[in-house]
This record gives structure tokens, C-alpha cells and sequence, in this order.
């Protein structure tokens, strides 16, 4: 049972509508008399916080139906429809996108809000805005398309914006760099959903293209194609997401303005991939198989990437891994089919990993862009509001109960220890750990112990409160959202899984309270060991220590990069330089060359009727017409 | 009846063909094409007092009229051709020979 409502495509349309008016007014006044900022600032911020109302109203009216019957779809026009092909520009709400939607948008406006303080002076502040704007959008009509091509529609949007934001500054060639190698691996993932959802079609699309259609009619896929399309759909998820193997843009995207680190690569973009999974949950529900892989992979690329995370000293890198590594444990419980827990992940983690973001930005304004953890420390007393907000984040993020991180991510290793995946449990409280050390390494870095660098602690200063009001807003989401799906053990009754559960096909297996109280034993421990660890390295001031042996391998990510580097980039670009000195002017231009040479020839040949004196023509013109005569009389008895 | 007309229009068409393959000065030319159309406003006129109708002699009429035009336009360029290079034999306008 579905319900048509006709606000549904407005929702993006705002936040699309308000990056053309701000990409326009700044590409026509930005050269002459730029506008006053404000301007730009109060125009970017009025459509993604309509935005957020609209979703607001789309969640209200959700809950005012029965559990059953929430759906709410807006079919704007038919797209295309070529033969059996019908594709609607269409949108859907469900319990899923619904909750997706009202993150999206109210963190995203709360960024909005936060970037006008932090890109205050920036040549380019309408740029960003527009840029940010349209990201936005983009992600909206990601979350809230109806079937898997309006999804990419979306999904190559956040692409797009991501590559833009990420070489904003793009006066260094490390930030444009960084922003071709997003786009580049991204592009390898799409190549794998464009298969995917091709696949999908040839198997079931000709009865309707959507997600309701297709849920209806996924029992008639034959099961190597359903399994290759699981495993196809999740290399997509892998590019956008940041999962082994293709995970190494995330870190280098860090080179955008923070905010859009906080924004497209932490909160919503990069868990596009875990909300694809999720919403081909009636897919993979059918292949255990390739949900095992799903969840492998996650798990081995948080491992990885909290190796990596605990090594690092740029501010930035640390988050962006530990962003990478959260992915993992998304990844994780999707794969072992506890999708309300990946999505709740998503949602919690939207808030805390926004919240460190924005507060490592505030950190990096005060201190004039300084990156580097260990030119910091004793920014306690000076960042009040920054560090209390921060420490809400970090404790979210390494699990510290009563704090909303503790919820999800518990919830994702008990349904993998409830679903008999042992491994991927012991990994992922492993991982726990080491996200606690490496969270409390950076806070203790950053706040505690004494100022490194005198001059730059001199000079900090807390934020204005455009920037600090969006923290402190995060920190009470990051603080209390978990608290939205208490799980039984605690008292609550799991709301959020029970409003997710008309959009997923997942079944809660029925375990022992003693096997829950044992996840959640070791969870605590794990972040307990992990934080100690990090109290008694770094808690009372330390040195930056001389990586050696296994800690500058990890600090130098394995030496993964200059992998890729060496089996990848280096072998494309001489193959390419083969093609453009060998075969092109041997084999294939040869073609060319020939056409040409015949032409002239004919050219030469057909020379001589061209005498040049006017009766001669005349006498062609003559011979002509007298041939067609005696055509047509010829034809025509 | 109506053949003695028709053999007329072709035999001053067929002059004026020739007049324009064989003559060499631009008037000469300029004289046969317009005899070539006379040939064919014959026909018209002929075909016209067969069929009883008159669509022959509007276009006859036409004809004229497009003839004159011509003529104001042909004198004109013959006027500029005589100034480039003071003859008007076609033998030595052979620009475009190939």
C-alpha cells in the first residue's frame, strides 16, 4: 500500500534550486563587486533547513500510518522508457529513507550554519556555498530515489560535489591531486554498480524498476545472478564508502575545508554505500554468501584502518581513518544482516564523526590551519566549548557507555556474535579498542599536557559562536541519540530497528541475555584497556616519538599507496603511452591515412573536368539535363 | 497543330544551347539564354490553347518578369566584367579551372 504525496520532490529541489542562485550570483558578481557574505551564508542556509522541516512533516505523516503502509512515493515524470526499460524520475519515503532523510538534512544544515563562520574571508565563499548547496541535493536525491537509476543519479552527485569540495583550495596541486584520485577510485566502484544494477534489470527489471517492484519480484532471480549483483552492488558501495580495496581516497580527501570533511566525508556521503546495502536488504537477505563478504571486508578495512589511525599525526588523518574504520563496522553488521544495526551505526556515527570534524575544525581555525597533533596540546583551558564538546565525540566514537557510539556499535557485534560470525565479533572488539586508543591518543595530544609550540597556543582563541553552537548541538545528539534504540537488555524496546523494519528483510535471531551481557562486557573492556593504554602514552604530555619498525610502516599505511602507485597507476600510464606512441600512428590512424590519400587521388582525378571556361559547364549542364529527360521519359512509359 | 508550335520551341531551344556552347562573347550568351526561355514561354503559350486554361500564360508572364530581373542583374555584372579586364570574351574568365 503506497500513498502519493506531491511535496516529496521538493525536498531536493530546494538545497538544487539554492546552488544555482548562489552559483550564479557569484560567477556574475564575484569578479566586480563581490556580495557581503552574510548574503551568500543566510541564502545557502534557507534551503537545506526548509529541507529538514519538509522531512520533518514526511516522518510525522510515515508515523501516522500503520507499520505496514508506510510508504509515501512522488513519480514527478517518466524519465525514459525505452522497450521494457521504464524509468520514473520518482521518489519514495519509507521508514528507511526517512530516518536517513532527517539526519541528512539536519546535520547538513547545522554545517551550513557552522561553514559560514568557518569559510568567513575566503575568496571563494560563494563558490562553496553553491558547491555545498548542490552536495546536498545531490544527497537527497540519492537517499529519496525510488529505484537503483534515480539512486545514481544521486550517487554520482555526491561524486561530483566531493571531487569539487575536495580540490576547493585548488591553488596546490596536492588538493587537486587529491581531489582526481577521489573521483578516479570512486569511478571504479561506479563501474561496478553500473554492472550491478544492469545485471538487476536483465534479471527482474522488465515488471518495474523500483525498489517496490523489484522487492516483489526478487524470488524470480536465478541465484548466480543474484549473488553476482550483491557482489557488484557492494564494489559500488566499496568506492563511495571507503572499503578495502578501495578505500584509499577518503584519507587524501581530507585536503577539502573542514567542514566538507565533516559533511560529505564523515556524516553522509561516504555511508552512502551502507545505506545501498540496506536498501537492497531484500537482495542480500537471499545470499548469505555475499553478506559474509560484505562483512569481511568491512571488519579487515576497520582493522586496517584503525592500524593506520593509531599511527598518524595530522588531526585530520586520524579522523578520516577512524571515519574509514566506523564504515567497517557498517559494513560489518549489514554483512551478518543486521541492517537496522549498519543504519543506526550510520545515524549515530553521523553525529559524533560530524561533531569531531567540526571541533578539529575549530581547533585548526584557532590555531591559524595547524594540522599537525603534536604541535599542539594544553588547548584545554583556551577551547573551552571545543574541548567539552570534542570529549562528548570521543567518547561516543570509542564506545564509552552511556554515549550514543556504545549502542550502535554494540548492537553490530552482538548481532555478529548472535549470528555465529566469532571472527568478525573478535575482530571488531579488537578494533574497539584500538578506536579507543587512537580517539583519546589525538584528545590528549590536543588538549592535555602542555602547549608544544608556544607562539600558535598564544594566539588560540575559541571560535564565534556561529561555529560553536553547531557543536555543541552535535554533542547533545552525540550524547543522547543512542538512547533512541535501547535495546531490551537496558530497558528500552529497539525503536529505531522497529521503525526500520518495513524497509528491511531481517530477522532478529533469538539469543541468550548471557551472550548479549558478554558482548557487552567485552565492548566496555575493550574500550577501557584501549583508553588506559592512551592515558599512560600520551596523558600527562608526551614527545613526538621516532617511528621505527612496525610503527613507521603503519604511519607510511603500509606502503599502500606506493602499491597502487607501482601494480596500478604506473603500468596504466605506460600502457597508455604504448597506445599513444605505437598503435595509434601504426594501427589504428592508418584507417585515417588511407581515406585521405584516396580522396586526394579522386580529387586529382575528377581535375580535369573543372576546364574553367563557362560553356564547357554549360555543355555538362546540357548533358545532364538530357540524360534526366531521357530517364524520366523512360521511367514514366 | 500543336506540334508545328512544339517543333518551333525546341528547334529556337536547341539554337539557343548552341548559341551558348559556341559563342564566345558574353553578350552573345546572354542573347541565347534569353532565346532559350522564349523557346519555352512558346511552349507554354502553345500548351495553353490546347488545354483552354490559362496556367500557360502566368507562366509565361512569370518568365518575363524573371527574364527582366535577370537582365537588370546580367548588365550589371557584364558592366563589372568589362571593367576587370576590358574584353568580354568568356575564354579569359577560366578562374576556376582546376
Amino acid at each position: 500500500m503506497e500513498h502519493t504525496v506531491t511535496y516529496l520532490g521538493v525536498i531536493p529541489l530546494l538545497p538544487l534550486i539554492g546552488a544555482v542562485v548562489i552559483g550564479l550570483l557569484h560567477m556574475f558578481t564575484c569578479k566586480k563587486t563581490p556580495l557581503p557574505e552574510i548574503f551568500y551564508g543566510a541564502l545557502a542556509c534557507v534551503g537545506p533547513v526548509l529541507s529538514f522541516l519538509l522531512a520533518l512533516v514526511v516522518f510525522f505523516q510515515l508515523k501516522g500510518l500503520p507499520a505496514e503502509e508506510r510508504f509515501l512515493t512522488h513519480n514527478v515524470f517518466t524519465w525514459f522508457a525505452v522497450g521494457e526499460l521504464h524509468v520514473d524520475m520518482g521518489f519514495l519515503a519509507d521508514p528507511l529513507s526517512s530516518l536517513m532523510l532527517l539526519f541528512v538534512t539536519f546535520i547538513g544544515s547545522l554545517i551550513h550554519i557552522y561553514s559560514v563562520g568557518y569559510m568567513a574571508g575566503d575568496e571563494n565563499f560563494g563558490k562553496f556555498f553553491s558547491y555545498l548547496n548542490l552536495f546536498l541535493g545531490s544527497m537527497l536525491i540519492l537517499v529519496l530515489g525510488s529505484g537503483p537509476v534515480v539512486m545514481f543519479v544521486g550517487w554520482e552527485g555526491v561524486g561530483l560535489c566531493s571531487y569539487l569540495l575536495i580540490s576547493f583550495y585548488s591553488k596546490e596541486t596536492d588538493n587537486v591531486l587529491a581531489g582526481n584520485k577521489a573521483f578516479i577510485v570512486n569511478r571504479i566502484g561506479d563501474l561496478g554498480f553500473v554492472l550491478g544494477m544492469s545485471f538487476l534489470f536483465w534479471a527482474i527489471g522488465a515488471s518495474g524498476f523500483d525498489y517496490l517492484s523489484l522487492k516483489a519480484n526478487v524470488a524470480s532471480i536465478p541465484p548466480g545472478v543474484g549473488i553476482t549483483v550483491c557482489l557488484l552492488l557492494f564494489i559500488g558501495a566499496c568506492g563511495k564508502s571507503a572499503q578495502i580495496p578501495l578505500y584509499v581516497w577518503l584519507p587524501d580527501a581530507m585536503a577539502g575545508p573542514t567542514p566538507v570533511s565533516a559533511l560529505i566525508h564523515a556524516a553522509t556521503m561516504v555511508t552512502a554505500g551502507v545505506y545501498m546495502v540496506a536498501r537492497f536488504s531484500f537482495l542480500y537477505a537471499h545470499y548469505p554468501v555475499a553478506g559474509s563478504v560484505v562483512a569481511w571486508v568491512g571488519i579487515l578495512t576497520a582493522l586496517l584502518a584503525a592500524i593506520f589511525g593509531m599511527f598518524q599525526k595530522d588531526i585530520k588523518k586520524i579522523l578520516a581513518y577512524s571515519t574509514v574504520s566506523q564504515l567497517g563496522y557498517m559494513f560489518a553488521g549489514v554483512g551478518v544482516a543486521a541492517y537496522s544495526a549498519g543504519i543506526f551505526h550510520v545515524f549515530t556515527h553521523a553525529f559524533f564523526k560530524a561533531l569531531l570534524f567540526l571541533g578539529a575544525g575549530s581547533v585548526i581555525y584557532a590555531l591559524h590551519h595547524e594540522q599537525d597533533i603534536w604541535k599542539m596540546g594544553g588547548l584545554k583551558d583556551k577551547l573551552p566549548r571545543t574541548y567539552w564538546t570534542m570529549l562528548v565525540g570521543a567518547f561516543a566514537l570509542s564506545g564509552c557507555p552511556p554515549f550514543s557510539g556504545f549502542f550502535s556499535k554494540d548492537e553490530i557485534l552482538f548481532s555478529a556474535l548472535a549470528t555465529g560470525h566469532t571472527g568478525i565479533w573478535l575482530i571488531g572488539v579488537l578494533v574497539a579498542g584500538m578506536t579507543a586508543y587512537y580517539t583519546f591518543r589525538m584528545i590528549f595530544l590536543v588538549f592535555h599536557g602542555k602547549p608544544r609550540v608556544q607562539e600558535s597556543f598564544d594566539h588560540a582563541h575559541e571560535p564565534p559562536a556561529v561555529m560553536t553552537v553547531p557543536l555543541i548541538i552535535l554533542a547533545v545528539g552525540a550524547l543522547f541519540a543512542g538512547f533512541l534504540n535501547l535495546p531490551g537488555i537496558f530497558g528500552g524496546n529497539l525503536n529505531v530497528s522497529h521503525w526500520l523494519a518495513p524497509s528491511l528483510s531481517e530477522h532478529h535471531p533469538h539469543v541468550s541475555v548471557w551472550l548479549e551481557l558478554l558482548a557487552i562486557a567485552t565492548s566496555v573492556v575493550a574500550f577501557a584497556i584501549g583508553i588506559t593504554f592512551a592515558f599512560k602514552k600520551f596523558g600527562e604530555g608526551a614527545t613526538e616519538p621516532e617511528f621505527i619498525g612496525f610503527a613507521k610502516i603503519a604511519y607510511h599505511k603500509f606502503y599502500v599507496d606506493e602499491i597502487y602507485n607501482a601494480v596500478f597507476v604506473q603500468p596504466y600510464k605506460a600502457f597508455g603511452s604504448v597506445i599513444s606512441r605505437f598503435l595509434e600512428p601504426n594501427v589504428t590512424d592508418s584507417h585515417v591515412k588511407v581515406s585521405v590519400w584516396l580522396y586526394q587521388k579522386a580529387g586529382t582525378a575528377f581535375k580535369v573536368f573543372q576546364i574553367g571556361y563557362v560553356r564547357v559547364y554549360a555543355i555538362y549542364m546540357v548533358i545532364g539535363l538530357s540524360l534526366m529527360s531521357l530517364f524520366l521519359s523512360q521511367t514514366i512509359n | 497543330m500543336i506540334q508545328d508550335y512544339l517543333i518551333l520551341s525546341v528547334i529556337l531551344f536547341c539554337l539557343g544551347i548552341l548559341g551558348v556552347i559556341t559563342r564566345r562573347n558574353v553578350f552573345s550568351v546572354f542573347m541565347s539564354i534569353e532565346l532559350m526561355l522564349n523557346a519555352a514561354n512558346l511552349a507554354f503559350i502553345a500548351f495553353s490553347r490546347l488545354h483552354e486554361s490559362m496556367d500557360g500564360h502566368v507562366l509565361a508572364l512569370m518568365v518575363m518578369a524573371v527574364a527582366a530581373a535577370e537582365a537588370a542583374l546580367a548588365l550589371a555584372v557584364v558592366i563589372l566584367l568589362h571593367k576587370h579586364k576590358s574584353k568580354l570574351d568568356t575564354n579569359i574568365f577560366s578562374l576556376l579551372k582546376g
